[in-house]
């Protein structure tokens, strides 16, 4: 099926089941311990050794000799693959580093071996004693020296004259932003069981893109892609850190092979940070320019990053073309080279860290103007053309909504325009606001449905669910479209044999998987009209039953019948910015002793179109909130300058928020739909909820304290010296 | 340098009501005797360095991190894990009250997550003190921050807070 025009009138649109708050299918084994998670299949293959995973210590040179001979004798070993004796393993297009390159080193705990032992215990024993011998090379790791001389990433975007219209605007500000390498810190560590069959490898691996990784793997070991079979149903968290094949499936793969049985290796913790990818840090700049009445005339951001090989930085720009008006603009993104460990995609690359910037900017802005931030965001409101991206249109938007809403459910009108002004006890109170923006990108999906003959459906994609409700939306579509109760469908995810889906990154899974199970589903439909004599596109299928005319069939009359179905997406699509908005708003109270921060309060008012299940959207949107208010408050991967590496390289020393820091949060969604997105008129949502919520816990602390710190995180030693005087 | 030679004992555990005798390696962690020998991979792993909570299994009552602790550490214990907790088709009633609540988004941490709200509801029923409790002396109440603080030993990075305090106080309030 190919979506080649904007959605009319389906079957959605008097949905039963989709868009229902509806408990997770798979809530019940998640919540008994009972859904399988990578390394713990222990049924799936017989006879599983153990590998332990070493990494470089060294940022960047090569390795001169590595001593394996102890490890080679200790207890339980079966095999050693060493830096040192195999040849490095090719690279694919989704890693910029070798997962695993012979002597080279390109970046701290780049894997360099892996201990295969009979038990975890002797495979970590032994690992210890192996000694590596290193010529280190010198490297740059530092964003801040090397940024001036960085390149360009792509052709500046400049539209009019931003120099002029700055110059001449009678009030503008111009602020410089740091944004902290962050680290994606999933629960479930990267893990994989890898075994071979003679030529065939089978991978049970956590993995958010199931495609990716079967090409990637082949190309990775040079082997046909048709003898790679990936398997990932559960996968504990990825946020991105999983959309590429990593170190733990290419190691167990090579020690499986050198072991001659099936090998399971997960990523200790305290490898994960430098060994896997992580979100760039970034500088930005941000000039915004205003008549007095809060017209705004130019706008320029200009963004650093850094990562290996000078290539595929962090995108902080992304959505300031397309979120406030203004005719003169200049966006310009440069990438420095740094040796720093990979720098790639975390949840809502670019948008995330982008709106940390602009939508402080944007505050700024209103507080030069004397606005509110709110009226602010609204006066630059673009008509239908994306101000920054000439010829193309907006689909549905409806960002003035979710202010407007949101500053009513919020108690805005309480927030004091003057910073600094309320206190509570020993508590500065403040309100911040900030808008979301993230694209709402399509890939095409495909499915199986089998049809049982007791009238059961089994739904089969190699879609993956990252904790993101997969398996129920895509229950629910199925059993919408074909009539049936949702206790009646079972969902298959994950495996590499079933047909190709999205899988799950950018936000786009759950709108294109969803309407690739629609299209297999209308495939199924004509397969049984054809089966029973009628139209299968103009018949009825609901309760069970299917209406044809005067025909009435039980939909089991089919018997056992399967469909394969495919959604793909027409280039009509192009004209469009297809997006997702929201409005987010925070509380805080800030320790006028201490300088500690502690959120009250948090809203996100969302305009997603279709909210295909509210209870598990709601569930991604206040989880990336939770992240957000990471990124604002407390996570940063400091960086070793003389070493070249993530000092604080595990949960202990890298800070995520927990219990204590988050308090009870609103999620408020729009009931809108967009025709331009899909059949199911539905956006994504677990990126949007991570653009803006930083930004406005950062502004709730101006509000609060009067102090404004532009370098993220926002942790009290960069203000306590500045915090109002006591009385 | 050379290996050591393995060293191996024999450690008797009750794991959710049934008795084991293993022959382990002493270096084995409860966490991965549980996970590798016993096959009870509802526990999870997430750090092994005692910073994350994934591990929580309550012993003798009590909640702990069972990667921090070796199995030969719990000679004759009483090891209740999720799986002792309730089953997909008879769940406990904090089980069930995530499912209600969407407590969890990638599950992985779920299972640590409901050893702890469990053990935290035990421990507020017994008035243990807290670093947040205001009255050391009065009857200590399941309140939003008195469960949140106890509960931050366990990291969701989904984010799934909010929500499991919810299913907490649903189940405080039964």
């Amino acid at each position: 099926m190919e979506f080649n025009a904007p959605a009319g009138r389906n079957l959605f649109d008097d949905a039963k089941i989709v868009g229902k708050s509806t408990p997770r299918i798979d809530g019940p084994l998640k919540v008994s311990g009972t859904a399988p998670y990578a390394y713990e299949r222990h049924d799936v293959a017989d006879n599983q050794a153990y590998g332990y995973v070493i990494g470089s210590a060294i940022a960047k040179g090569r390795i001169r000799s590595m001593s394996l001979d102890d490890a080679r004798r200790a207890p339980g070993v079966i095999a050693v693959v060493a830096a040192t004796e195999t040849d490095p393993v090719g690279t694919s297009d989704y890693n910029n580093a070798p997962l695993f390159g012979g002597r080279e080193i390109a970046h701290y705990h780049q894997a360099i071996a892996c201990v295969v032992a009979e038990t975890f215990e002797q495979a970590r024993s032994a690992a210890m004693l192996i000694r590596t011998d290193y010529e280190r090379d010198e490297g740059a790791f530092d964003l801040e020296a090397a940024a001036p001389d960085a390149p360009l990433a792509s052709k500046a975007h400049k539209q009019g004259d931003f120099d002029a219209a700055f110059d001449a605007a009678p009030v503008k500000i111009d602020s410089r932003f740091h944004t902290a390498d962050e680290s994606h810190a999933m629960m479930e560590p990267h893990a994989t069981i890898a075994a071979w069959d003679g030529p065939k490898l089978t991978l049970w691996t956590s993995n958010q893109m199931v495609n990716w990784a079967k090409e990637s793997m082949a190309e990775i070991l040079g082997i046909d892609a048709e003898n790679v079979r990936v398997d990932s149903p559960y996968v504990g968290g990825g946020f991105g850190g999983k959309l590429f094949i990593r170190a733990d499936a290419v190691m167990a793969a090579l020690a499986a092979r050198a072991a001659g049985r099936p090998v399971k290796v997960t990523l200790q913790r305290p490898l994960i940070p430098n060994n896997t990818t992580h979100r760039h840090a970034t500088i930005q700049r941000i000039r915004i320019a205003a008549s007095h009445d809060g017209h705004i005339s130019a706008v320029a951001h200009e963004n650093w990053s850094g990562n290996l090989n000078g290539t595929d930085g962090e995108n902080a720009t992304a959505q300031t073309p397309s979120l406030y008006a203004g005719p003169n603009r200049l966006i310009a993104n440069y990438i420095a080279t740094l040796d720093l460990p990979e720098g790639n995609a975390m949840r809502a690359p670019g948008e995330a860290p982008g709106h940390l910037a602009l939508e402080v900017a944007m505050d700024e802005l209103a507080e030069a103007l004397g606005m509110d931030p709110i009226e602010l965001r609204v006066r630059n409101e673009p008509d239908s053309a994306v101000p920054g991206r000439p010829g193309r249109t907006f689909s549905d938007r409806n960002l003035v909504r979710c202010l407007r809403e949101g500053a009513e459910r919020f108690g805005w009108d309480k927030r004091s325009a003057t910073p600094g002004a309320i206190r509570e006890g020993r508590y500065l109170i403040g309100m911040g606001v900030a808008a979301g923006y993230r694209g709402a990108p399509t890939m095409k999906s495909a499915a199986r449905v089998r049809l049982q003959s007791d009238g059961r459906l089994i739904v089969e994609t190699d879609m993956t669910d990252i904790g993101t409700g997969s398996y129920t939306i895509i229950a629910q579509t199925a059993a919408e479209t074909m009539g049936i109760p949702l206790e009646r469908v079972s969902v298959e995810l994950g495996d590499s044999l079933y047909p190709v889906a999205a899988g799950s990154g950018g936000q786009w899974g759950a709108a294109s998987s969803t309407a690739g199970v629609y299209a297999a589903c209308v495939n199924l439909r004509r397969a049984i009209g054809e089966k029973l004599g009628f139209d299968g596109d103009a018949a009825t299928f609901e309760g069970g039953r299917i209406e044809a005319g005067e025909q009435s069939f039980a939909i089991c009359d089919a018997g056992e019948l399967s469909a394969d179905g495919e959604i793909s997406f027409g280039e009509f699509k192009k004209e469009y910015n297809v997006a997702s908005y929201a409005g987010h708003f925070a509380e805080v109270a800030v320790d006028i002793y201490t300088g500690e921060t502690r959120i009250r309060r948090m809203l996100a008012v969302c305009d997603a179109g279709r909210i295909l299940n509210p209870l598990s959207a709601r569930s991604q949107v206040i989880g990336a909130m939770v992240m957000s208010a990471g990124a604002a408050l407390m996570e940063e991967l400091a960086v070793d300058p003389r070493f070249g590496f993530f000092v604080n390289h595990d949960l202990a020393g890298y800070e995520v928020p927990v219990h204590a820091d988050i308090p009870h949060q609103e999620v408020i969604f729009l009931e809108t739909l967009d025709p331009i997105v899909s059949p199911m008129k539905a956006k994504g949502v677990g990126e949007l909820g991570i653009c803006g919520p930083g930004a406005a816990v950062a502004n709730a602390i101006y509000n609060a304290t009067g102090i404004r710190v532009r370098e993220y995180p926002l942790t009290l030693d960069k203000y306590l010296d500045r915090l109002p005087e006591i009385d | 340098m050379t290996a050591p030679a393995d060293t191996r004992m024999s450690v008797q555990l009750t794991v959710n009501g049934t008795e084991h005798e293993i022959e382990l390696d002493t270096r084995t962690t409860l966490l991965d005797t549980l996970r590798e020998h016993l096959k009870l991979t509802g526990t999870k792993k997430g750090c092994d360095h005692g910073q994350c909570g994934a591990c929580t299994v309550i012993v003798n009552g009590e909640r702990i991190n069972s990667c921090l602790s070796l199995a030969v550490q719990h000679q004759g214990d009483e090891v209740t894990t999720i799986e002792g907790l309730g089953t997909p088709d008879n769940l406990h009633p904090m089980q069930a009250a995530f499912v209600k609540h969407d407590g969890y988004q990638c599950g992985y941490c779920t299972p640590g997550q409901i050893c702890s709200a469990v053990s935290v509801l035990e421990e507020i029923r017994k008035g243990v003190p807290s670093h947040v409790t205001d009255d050391l002396t009065g009857t200590m109440q399941a309140s939003n921050m008195e469960m949140r603080e106890r509960m931050s030993g366990n990291i969701c990075r989904c984010g799934a807070y909010s929500n499991i305090a919810e299913a907490m106080a649903e189940v405080a309030e039964a």
